[in-house]
């Protein structure tokens, strides 16, 4: 029995994270493994809480709404005070993020041109958020395809936003090849690599500011696709805003995203100073227990060979369908690891509805879990003594419609971490 | 197999089966003389987190980065039977970085290396100075095993700077490097003549009944017969035997520390600069020598210990990834890193606790080899508590050196280029002593920066058999 913590975590993206953090705060010997590197890195870095409530919204405050969700719903099971805990502990771990000011949802531009309503975003979108006011020059670049500026700012003047918009697309300073990465952007923004611009040579940074000056005409704040820096991000934003004399931001992007690189960097700093052990790079397949009612341990296969981490608590932070926390095919589905009871129609047609954007119920599968958050048998009793559940893993609620994942991701984290620490201590 | 030879097995008999009937699933296609990579190109869904995890992708614009060649380049090979393979497949480091990001479980290093074994065998010319600088560079094992019988000319002569300047213009090493120092006592000449097997089972004896174990497990017991398998069989590789003897030394004494007897067996190069370089058959060959002597132990009930990183990555990844014959799976399930192996079987923190070593600060590289086994932060977290020594995590980035990749001079400036990040943050750091468990990374954390570089076993016997 080596490999031993009194609290394990099982997964690495927000809500292991969350949940990793909480246990070792309350004073817990914590281990968090995770399969691969973190998901954070798919993610935009907006840390939403609720946005939508049965398709309407966007909601103005999310904590007002939450009494409109139904009553099986995490928030609703944990209730408005674990979920305020759960982001006063992110944002005392996570430096760097806006928004803790108010109860109210910011509406953060997308690259989509649609507006997302959210409780948190990183200082680098910041400027861009609807209520900061002043006309928008949105600036795409010809080879980074997944933003067209043009068509974003058209998006967001029919969306009724209640400044101007205009988009225009350029191409981005120096040689880069076409298919360049964010993150070779990124790079030559981090290390201002010299370019000839105008004539001169000069670095990447100037050379994009003057591009940009010619385009400016009056707006009064820039927003670039997020690909502003990595290592040195808040200076590159802040010479490119001291050359522009405007405020300039970053429009989150899907992945690889470099908000979400950030954000993953920020959260496993503040996990490594918590003193908690970090593995990753195996999966766990299975688990022990003791006949008691108690995960023993869990397994972890290391390309063949079956490793047991022992723990006294563990939480289950391994995501959903798309996670594969939860899997699914012809004959039903379930939870991998522990096989725990995953609600689910017994007919497979009606876990899905025909159109895209309808109310599928395939959105909101996950384990069943009450305020302790300890999954449930069939029978609604826990499936074990020690063993709890966070983020998309519960089921019950469908992240995507009502821009809720973080915010039950770092709740659920936050309090599957905290009671298992108060566990450990008893 | 055509529709014509449909054997017994897969004849399908409409009437026995109906809707209430049990599926059966049947093998449709024949069993593949090649490796089957469509499962791997098809779970990949192109979001291009390996890309922008690739250390030569982040340094070279032009190489076009994992995800182009594994599941893209697989794909393109199956549309277009006169597609060859792009000759960017030598510029991957075989770092197996893209592993470890890919959130999809595609098996993209697999894929490199079938893909790079390919433009090898049909493609290059083997009359090329690259096809030999490749194949003599991936042989170390041979040219270390000639220069241990006369180390100290070996020594001389590699570092001689008018024949360093000849095998940089003929052959394409670089010259600036300087070749590692051969041991003038190979590790298998110390363990010979420390008396082998023989002398570690009764040095592992000794120690389990000072340490209680045989005596506890087998009641008022004390005997040679220690019920829990306390046996490795230890896989030294090229590197610790003809250059590091003190790594392998301070494996053995540590291990018999902790009551295990230690064998060494027969093995042949682990692969892993083969792999690299698309040399599959010299690696099959040297598999060939390891599998059967290590497979024949396990059966014995050892455990394969490693001291090398890349080498027990090969040993449990790559082999079963490449080879199937006969105990490829057994040995991959039974094979460890050292340190991980303690870490799983004995209570090695308890060991550490209330120990104080005098030790200089340690500036720690993990290897992207065993970043992929799960282990990168293996020692900083073990040392954590250890009194007397401080070690920095200097970075998650690569060094750069990737095996014999830094030793080509079209590549060495890419490799100093990825390693950049890691000099930095060493420097930074406090301490000029370097930590890491992959010879080659030590190797150029000391070219990047002039500090002695230890490894974590070296720190162990520090801490648990000299105190």
């Amino acid at each position: 029995m080596a490999i031993e913590s009194d609290v394990l975590v099982i997964g690495g993206g927000l809500a292991g994270t969350m949940a990793a953090l909480s246990a070792a705060h309350e004073g817990a010997n914590v281990r968090l493994t995770s399969y691969k590197q973190s998901t954070l890195r798919m993610a935009t870095g907006l840390v939403d809480v609720l946005g939508y409530v049965d398709g309407e919204g966007p909601v103005a405050d999310p904590f007002d709404a939450m009494d409109r969700l139904h009553a099986g719903h995490p928030y609703r099971v944990l209730g408005e005070a674990t979920v305020r805990d759960g982001l006063a502990l992110f944002d005392d771990s996570v430096p760097g993020y806006r928004g803790g000011h108010t109860d109210a949802n910011a509406l953060v531009p997308t690259h989509g041109g649609t507006v997302k309503p959210t409780a948190r975003y990183p200082a680098s979108v910041a400027p861009g958020v609807a209520s900061a006011g002043g006309d928008l020059l949105l600036v795409g670049f010809e080879t980074v395809t997944d933003f067209d500026a043009p068509l974003a700012a058209s998006h967001l003047e029919a969306a009724g936003v209640p400044f101007g918009v205009d988009g225009v697309t350029m191409s981005f300073p120096g040689d880069l090849r076409d298919d360049a990465k964010v993150t070779r952007y990124a790079q030559a923004l981090d290390e201002d690599e010299r370019v000839t611009g105008g004539g001169r040579r000069i670095g990447t940074r100037q050379d994009l500011a003057e591009r940009v000056k010619a385009k400016l005409e009056g707006h009064e704040r820039i927003g670039f696709p997020a690909l502003l820096g990595e290592e040195n991000h808040d200076d590159v934003r802040a010479d490119l805003a001291r050359y522009l004399d405007v405020p300039v931001f970053e429009i989150p992007m899907g992945p690889p995203s470099l908000p979400g690189m950030r954000l993953e960097d920020r959260l496993f700093a503040a996990l490594d100073a918590s003193g908690a052990s970090i593995d990753s790079g195996n999966p766990v397949v299975d688990y022990e227990a003791d006949g008691d009612g108690r995960v023993d341990s869990v397994i972890l296969d290391r390309n063949g060979s079956r490793v047991p981490y022992y723990a006294d608590q563990f939480v289950l932070a391994t995501g959903g369908l798309v996670g594969k926390g939860i899997e699914s095919n012809r004959g039903g589905v379930r939870e991998p690891i522990f096989d725990c009871h995953v609600p689910h129609p017994a007919d497979r047609y009606d876990w899905f509805e025909d159109g895209v954007f309808d109310d599928h119920e395939f959105a909101r599968f996950g384990v069943d879990v009450g305020r302790e958050l300890r999954p449930r048998e069939a029978s609604g009793d826990p499936a074990f003594d020690n063993l709890r559940a966070a983020g998309s893993v519960v089921g019950g609620y469908d992240l995507a419609a009502e821009k809720s994942g973080a915010g039950v991701s770092i709740a659920t984290g936050y309090e599957a971490g905290r009671r298992a620490a108060a566990e450990v201590h008893q | 197999m055509s529709d014509a030879n449909t054997t017994d097995e897969t004849t399908f008999d409409a009437g026995e089966s109906g809707p209430d009937e049990e599926f059966e699933p049947v093998q449709v296609f024949p069993e593949a003389e090649e490796m089957d990579l469509r499962p791997g190109a098809d779970s990949c869904y192109k979001c291009s987190t390996c890309d922008t995890n690739c250390p030569v992708a982040e340094v070279d614009d032009d190489f076009p980065g994992p995800k182009f060649q594994g599941p893209e380049q697989w794909r393109l090979k199956q549309t277009d039977e006169d597609y060859d393979v792009d000759d960017s497949v030598t510029k991957c480091s075989n770092c197996m970085r893209c592993d470890s990001s890919c959130p999809s479980d595609v098996p993209l290093s697999q894929m490199h290396n079938t893909a790079r074994g390919e433009y090898v065998r049909e493609q290059q010319s083997k009359t090329s100075v690259e096809y030999w600088r490749n194949r003599i560079l991936a042989n170390y094992r041979t040219s270390s095993w000639l220069a241990s019988y006369v180390p100290r000319l070996a020594n001389a002569a590699m570092n001689f700077g008018p024949a360093r300047w000849v095998m940089e213009k003929t052959m394409g090493v670089t010259s600036e490097r300087e070749f590692p120092a051969f041991a003038t006592e190979t590790f298998r000449e110390w363990w010979a003549a420390r008396g082998g097997a023989e002398t570690s089972r009764e040095r592992a004896r000794r120690a389990r009944v000072e340490r209680g174990v045989a005596a506890a497990d087998g009641g008022d017991r004390v005997s040679d017969e220690d019920p829990t398998d306390r046996k490795i069989a230890y896989f030294h590789g090229c590197y610790a035997n003809y250059n590091t003897p003190e790594v392998g030394k301070a494996l053995v004494r540590v291990f018999e520390q902790f009551g295990y007897e230690v064998v060494v067996p027969e093995q042949g190069c682990s692969g892993t600069p083969m792999f690299a370089n698309g040399m599959l058959d010299d690696a099959r060959r040297h598999a060939e020598t390891t599998v059967p002597s290590l497979s024949a132990l396990v059966e014995e009930g050892y455990d394969a210990v490693c001291s090398c990183t890349s080498c027990s990555m090969a040993l449990r990844q790559e082999y079963p990834e490449l080879f199937d014959y006969d105990g490829v799976d057994e040995v991959a399930a039974n094979t460890y890193e050292a340190v991980e192996y303690l870490r799983i079987n004995e209570d090695l923190s308890g060991a550490l606790s209330g120990v104080e070593v005098e030790y200089p600060d340690l500036s720690y590289h993990a290897p992207c080899h065993a970043r992929n086994q799960g282990l990168h932060r293996q020692a900083v977290e073990l040392f954590r508590d250890l009194e007397g020594v401080t070690v920095t995590d200097v970075g998650d980035s690569c060094s750069g050196i990737s095996g014999t990749y830094g030793w080509k001079d079209d590549r060495y400036d890419v490799s100093m280029a990825i390693g950049e990040e890691m000099f930095e943050h060493m420097e930074a750091a406090e301490g000029t002593t370097g930590l890491t468990e992959c010879p080659t990374c030590a190797m150029q954390m000391e070219h990047g920066t002039g500090y002695e570089i230890r490894h974590p076993l070296q720190v162990l016997e520090t801490a648990l058999v000299d105190a």
